[in-house]
């Protein structure tokens, strides 16, 4: 029990900043079409930022399902490695059914959290975790779907900025105390670039939403910092086994 | 806009979809995995994929009514303000919310600057 109360206490800033996220995605839904009951049962049974803006964007446009299918593939893949990631923090002997609970809230910002614990995850602790964002994804989506229309058009604007600013929030301090994941960072978002800006490569931000130019950046960003601590890591092998002492 | 039918449909498939790429890794991966390499590998991807998803999309994200082009002035300065207050390591909310008020602040004074 205190394991959940922990992970509340952690996730509800997480719900505070999906609000102002799920808000803009309300608004937005109901400006295509989609009436509020849709707009706030696709963000509960979808919890992904990205993949939903994106989605809404397919089905109002009539997208075939298989359109549909292969971009929320491409954009939300990165869950899948987060998922990956996290089967190696939670015990091995955990029952499948309280895996399948969690793998529902594997969020950018939940699994953030969770991956900076120092210990393994437990059931309870990420039940906490993924609760209150739960809450604050579908309310906040709902929130924004009824106030569509209401608010001066300036402000509705300035809203789509909220959700890159909490990746920023995200990314930012673990960068700067850690050398190799500022390395991971730059390298990843230069990647972005050069996929937006370079003519010929550009394609790749153009087609499904962009899913395809985030993943190959990050894929090869990680891939340079993981190799980059291999090395290292081989180099302090080969000079203990030297028996030199530097 | 499609019939209600097919929205239903639509957003079933989303939901599958999504949920689908989540849970198989967790559910079936009970191995620990030894190699070292792709245990950092996994542990960077996160914040990978954020940072890509970010740059450059972010200087795109404000796009006041009205306008047909996003103004990247209002997205580039709420994106330096986001940056030094995630450094000064405020919570996720504030750096948010203060984004979305420089952003509002710049769109506000823009026309009469210029």
């Amino acid at each position: 029990m205190n394991e959940f109360i922990r992970g509340i206490k952690k996730g509800f800033p997480i719900c505070l900043g999906y609000i102002p996220v799920s808000f803009t995605f309300g608004l937005i839904a109901v400006k295509m079409g989609f009436n509020p009951l849709e707009a706030t049962i696709i963000s509960l049974t979808n919890m992904a930022s990205a993949g939903q803006f994106a989605g809404i964007r397919l089905i109002e446009g009539g997208a075939p399902y298989i359109e549909l299918i292969i971009t929320t593939f491409v954009i939300n893949v990165r869950y899948f490695l987060m998922s990956l990631s996290l089967s190696q923090k939670v015990a091995s002997d955990l029952p499948f059914y309280k895996r399948a609970i969690m793998a529902f809230c594997i969020t950018d910002e939940v699994f953030a959290l969770a991956a900076m614990e120092k210990e393994d995850v437990s059931f309870p602790f990420f039940g906490g975790l993924m609760a209150t964002p739960i809450f604050g994804w579908t309310l906040g989506t709902c929130l924004g779907a009824v106030a569509s229309g209401l608010l001066p058009p300036m402000l509705q604007g300035c809203f789509g900025i909220a959700l890159y600013c909490m990746f920023i929030a995200i990314i930012i301090p673990p960068a700067r105390t850690g050398r190799k994941v500022a390395i991971a960072v730059i390298v990843s978002a230069l990647l972005s670039c050069i996929f937006k800006y370079v003519p010929g490569v550009n394609i790749l931000s153009k087609s499904g939403g962009g899913g395809w130019s985030i993943i190959i950046s990050a894929v090869v960003a990680a891939a340079i910092c993981a190799s980059i601590k291999e090395l290292k890591r081989f180099r302090k092998r080969k000079a203990t086994e030297g028996g030199v002492h530097v | 806009m499609c019939s209600f039918e097919n929205i239903a449909i639509a957003m079933l498939i989303m939901a599958l979809t999504t949920y689908l790429i989540r849970v198989i890794p967790i559910g079936f991966v009970r191995r620990k995995l030894e190699n070292l390499w792709i245990k950092d590998f996994l542990y960077y991807i996160p914040f990978c994929v954020l940072s890509a998803m970010t740059f450059p999309d972010v200087l795109y994200s404000t796009t006041p009514s009205g306008a047909t082009e996003p103004h990247f002035v209002s997205a580039a300065i709420a994106t330096m303000a986001a940056i030094v207050l995630a450094w000064k390591n405020r919570g996720l909310v504030r750096v948010a919310l203060v984004a979305v008020l420089v952003a509002l602040i710049v769109e506000l004074l823009l026309p009469i600057v210029f």
